[in-house]
């Protein structure tokens, strides 16, 4: 199926969404749509989708134009959607939740479950989308989830798969799957509309890459094009990836953490045992499949969870058994892993946001009476400072975009004097721009002498910026490694590799490999 | 009218223009608008209620067809004669501002509103009592138990201790609001130290509360002298709520406190960082854990807050208008204290406003039951109807035909576009 969109334009008052949008998909062809978060893609594919009429254009399939009324008659037409947000029914089981709007029934007009059974099989097979059928959906994890959702749309004979942003909720190992199950959809003859803002997986899938930028199309280029070219037109200007680092001659120790125990909330041990060090001046980056111990080792660390055993302190100080205000008092930093949940008030206002930490020394308050005035110059300064995005200091934190409500994080975090910085995914879900000057932002920290310690679960974030690595696994940490190790050593090593096999396994890869 | 000759002098245009504006501003469906409209809805189905629940009127109706114009005309006069009533008891009475001109007493036109002020008091206290724990995510349904809590201390300090006139009532009034956040500081110390809910603790505190003061009323210490019946000594005159217009009006010192105590939690929450706290608290106290707040304390000092707010309601009416202890003291206040809160919106101002309008209709059901036999249960009608149509917005926004926040799957995702 080839569909052609030819001069779409959908405005929202004054807001142009989309402006005079062309883009042609071929056949069998994987098209990533680029563009930072508002730049229109989910607006644009809500078009096609039949969601939203659109003010001008046509949309053409195999060169006849078409008109969507609502997701039916896109659905007829043969394009299938796979939301960001999944259109499932938690209790059902996979078989129901696929055959539902479109149930097959008996001779008696009954549900055929034994036939709804056997399409998803049947799909899940042709095109190694391994699912129970069976399952309960409130059981399976998220990846799994997202194979429904596509099965869903294949039986429902789509040819043209619009994948909204797939990969925003998956892990590394599920995102590898999905991008095996996109291959052999394409190998089928589909099309596939991937959108992302992520670079590599656009280079490592797309065939043609359509970048959008506030609500236009500002190029389409081959995946061989390079980091700086994509980031560059998505963002508007050019974009520094690896932030620059000077060399810092790494002082004392800041962070000293003795054989940490820390259990999770049902009790089990989820750090055990664990000892790091971080110097001054140095960012060690915790590189870690997710659920490895890394959330528990953050909030101990900054008094949010109790400690069974061990001890740790900050620049010489043991903080222990100290509540998070003294922690933060004493000079550290934290950005948590969800900003959302524990990062913001979303419902407070960027200024108050921006104070939430800090509201009870001067100069925002004088004894027991807040001092608004200093509160909103400091949140002004802020704002400025850190190129928070925001229509006012009055606007609530929940109408900010993600990258804009991480500043407000930051901003808060680093606008106290830190001695030792806890980030932890400090640019999960957030835009290439906003990522850029975080980024900055951390490495400052450092090269003024602060010590980092970075949890993420992205091996290019870790790559960028730490100055020694540590691999977590299972609540130890398996290795220290150095900035420039290898992505397979890396994964290795995450996946629970003895730091010994992974050293032969790598060498025989290397020696078998010439 | 489509001629553009004559622009500048179209009043039609100018009216229209003025009504759509107002439209616009009604249509927006925000929470002010709903209460409000909540309450016109209340009055008209109580009014209903009023009319078709008087015995003339019916016998009106048993000849609708006959004459169909009788009737309604006596549905109208029912229920309007009793809402004037009301009125008149609650606001003003014209007949008493002729009687002032012509020489009558001065002090007989205020007192409509001296009763609605007076039974305010208790209710603006006893509202703050709700709505403050509510800003800090916890639901007091507790106020009457912290109500009594006040009214035992501040009786017991009243007709059992001598001490000089002015010192008196003030030792009064601080013994009552003790004996609230005693009470309030036990359910916020349960809540943080057990996680035992704070729902379930207050509701079960009331009983406990209700009995103490029964078993209380029952010993040598408290019961009156040569009465059987369970009723406490009188409160000495040096420890009452000394009045503030004049000796025939009833409205008291009281009242003040109550305005003065709503100003202070409106400080307290907007103005200062224990209130930045509690806010916090009560919207993400994840949030606020890892911004170094103790979230368990601050659960400890709001509903002690909150007891003492409660307590103080008891003493203005144990000080300012009983006298005496007896076993039904807290009334009905602990639940129409929720309802107040809830009609305010969770602000001082809100509350404040709200408890005005409950305690005239109050002051007002008593003279309408007086000049036109309507039962005062009617008041008790609409203040539940007003609480049915708050806790449902979109009943309202059907009723009235307002373009709420409804929004479709298309306006939903233009909203998703636009804020990100």
């Amino acid at each position: 199926m080839k569909l052609e969109l030819r001069g779409i334009t959908k405005r929202f008052g004054s807001l142009v969404a989309n402006d005079h949008i062309d883009l042609t998909v071929e056949p069998g062809e994987i098209h990533a749509l680029l563009g930072e978060n508002g730049a229109g893609k989910s607006t644009l594919m809500n078009i096609l989708y039949g969601l939203t009429r659109p003010d001008e254009g046509d949309i053409l399939i195999d060169g006849q134009e078409v008109v969507f009324h609502r997701p039916k008659d896109a659905i007829a037409a043969g394009i299938g959607m796979v939301h960001q947000h999944f259109m499932l029914v938690p209790v059902f089981t996979v078989a129901e939740n696929v055959v539902l709007g479109a149930e097959p029934t008996n001779h008696l007009g009954l549900l055929d479950r034994r036939r709804a059974r056997q399409d998803v099989l049947r799909v899940s097979e042709e095109y190694g989308l391994a699912v129970d059928p069976d399952a309960l959906v409130e059981n399976l994890p998220v990846g799994v989830q997202q194979r429904v959702e596509i099965i869903k749309s294949l039986l429902r004979d789509a040819n043209l798969l619009i994948l909204d942003e797939p990969t925003a909720v998956l892990t590394p190992g599920e995102t590898e799957d999905l991008f095996e199950i996109m291959r052999s959809l394409k190998a089928s003859g589909r099309s596939i509309v991937f959108i992302t803002h992520k670079l590599k997986e656009v280079q490592a899938m797309a065939d043609t890459i359509t970048v959008i930028r506030q609500g236009r199309v500002v190029g389409t280029l081959p995946p061989t094009s390079s980091d700086e070219t994509l980031a560059s037109l998505m963002v508007g200007r050019s974009v520094r990836f690896v932030p620059e680092k000077e060399a810092v001659v790494v002082g004392e120790p800041v962070l000293q953490v003795r054989r940490l125990r820390v259990a999770d909330d049902l009790g089990h041990i989820a750090v055990n045992d664990l000892s790091l060090e971080i110097r001054a001046g140095e960012i060690l980056g915790i590189a870690g499949v997710q659920g490895n111990g890394q959330t528990e080792l953050c909030e101990a660390l900054v008094g949010l969870r109790a400690i069974e055993d061990g001890s740790f302190a900050v620049a010489g100080r043991d903080l222990t058994r100290t509540s998070t205000r003294d922690v933060l008092h004493a000079g550290v930093g934290y950005i948590p892993e969800d900003r959302q949940a524990e990062g913001l008030v979303t419902e407070f206002s960027v200024a108050e946001n921006l104070t939430l930490d800090t509201y009870d020394e001067p100069p925002f308050s004088h004894g027991i009476a807040l001092d608004l005035d200093a509160i909103d110059a400091s949140a002004r300064e802020r704002v400025q400072q850190f190129d928070i995005r925001t229509e006012s200091i009055r606007t609530p934190a929940s109408s900010l975009s993600g990258g804009n409500q991480q500043k407000v994080v930051v901003a808060r975090e680093l606008s106290r004097n830190v001695k030792l910085l806890i980030a932890s995914q400090p640019t999960r879900g957030v835009d290439v721009g906003s990522i850029e000057f975080v980024h900055q932002r951390i490495v400052e920290e450092r090269n003024k002498g602060a010590a980092v310690l970075l949890v993420s679960t992205e091996l290019d974030e870790i790559a960028a910026l730490a100055d020694r690595v540590a691999v977590m696994y299972e609540g130890r940490i398996v290795a220290f490694r150095p900035p420039d190790v290898g992505r397979e050593e890396l994964g290795l090593l995450m996946s629970g590799a003895q730091p010994g096999d992974a050293d032969a396994a790598v060498s025989t890869t290397t020696t078998s490999s010439p | 009218m489509t001629g553009t000759d004559t622009p500048p002098a179209d009043p039609a245009g100018e009216v229209r223009d003025w009504r759509r504006a107002l439209l616009e501003a009604v249509a927006e469906g925000n929470s002010v608008t709903v209460t409000v409209l909540a309450f016109v809805a209340a009055i008209v189905v109580g009014g209903l209620l009023i009319a078709f629940t008087d015995p003339t009127v019916l016998r009106h109706f048993s000849h609708f067809f006959s004459a169909p114009g009788s009737a309604l005309g006596a549905a109208w006069s029912s229920a309007s004669g009793a809402y004037t009533a009301m009125f008149r008891g609650a606001v003003l009475d014209i007949h008493t501002v002729n009687a002032a001109l012509h020489g009558g007493s001065v002090s007989a036109v205020f007192a409509p509103l001296s009763e609605t002020f007076l039974n305010a008091t208790p209710l603006i206290l006893a509202g703050l009592a709700v709505m403050l724990p509510f800003r800090c995510g916890l639901f007091n349904i507790g106020a009457s138990g912290q109500f009594i809590g006040g009214a035992i201390v501040a009786g017991y300090l009243g007709f059992a201790v001598q001490l000089p006139p002015v010192i008196h009532v003030v030792v009064a009034v601080a013994g009552g609001v003790a004996g609230g956040a005693a009470c309030g500081w036990l359910i916020g110390y349960l809540r943080a130290r057990t996680g035992a809910n704070e729902v379930i603790t207050t509701i079960m505190f009331n009983y406990v509360a209700q009995y103490l003061l029964l078993y209380l009323l029952g010993t040598q210490v408290f019961r009156r002298p040569k009465r059987i019946d369970p009723i406490s000594k009188v409160v000495h005159g040096t420890a009452r709520l000394p009045h503030i217009a004049g000796g025939s009006l009833r409205v008291n010192f009281g009242f003040v406190i109550a305005l003065a105590a709503a100003a202070g939690v409106s400080w307290l929450m907007r103005r200062s960082t224990l209130g930045f706290e509690l806010r916090t608290v009560g919207a993400n106290p994840d949030a606020a854990r890892a911004a170094g707040m103790n979230v368990e304390r601050s659960f400890v000092i709001v509903m002690m807050l909150a007891g003492a707010l409660a307590g103080l309601a008891g003493a203005a009416v144990v000080l300012g208008q009983d006298f005496s202890l007896t076993p039904g003291i807290y009334g009905t206040y602990g639940f129409d204290a929720i309802t107040v809160a809830l009609l305010g919106r969770g602000t001082a101002l809100g509350v404040v406003l709200a408890a005005l309008l409950y305690g005239g209709l109050h002051a007002g059901g008593v003279q309408m039951q007086a000049a036109t036999q309507t039962p005062i249960d009617i008041v008790t009608v609409i203040q539940a109807v007003v609480v049915l149509f708050i806790a449902a917005p979109p009943l309202v926004r059907t009723i009235f035909r307002l373009r709420g926040q409804k929004s479709g799957p298309e306006e939903k995702a233009a909203l998703k576009v636009v804020g990100a």
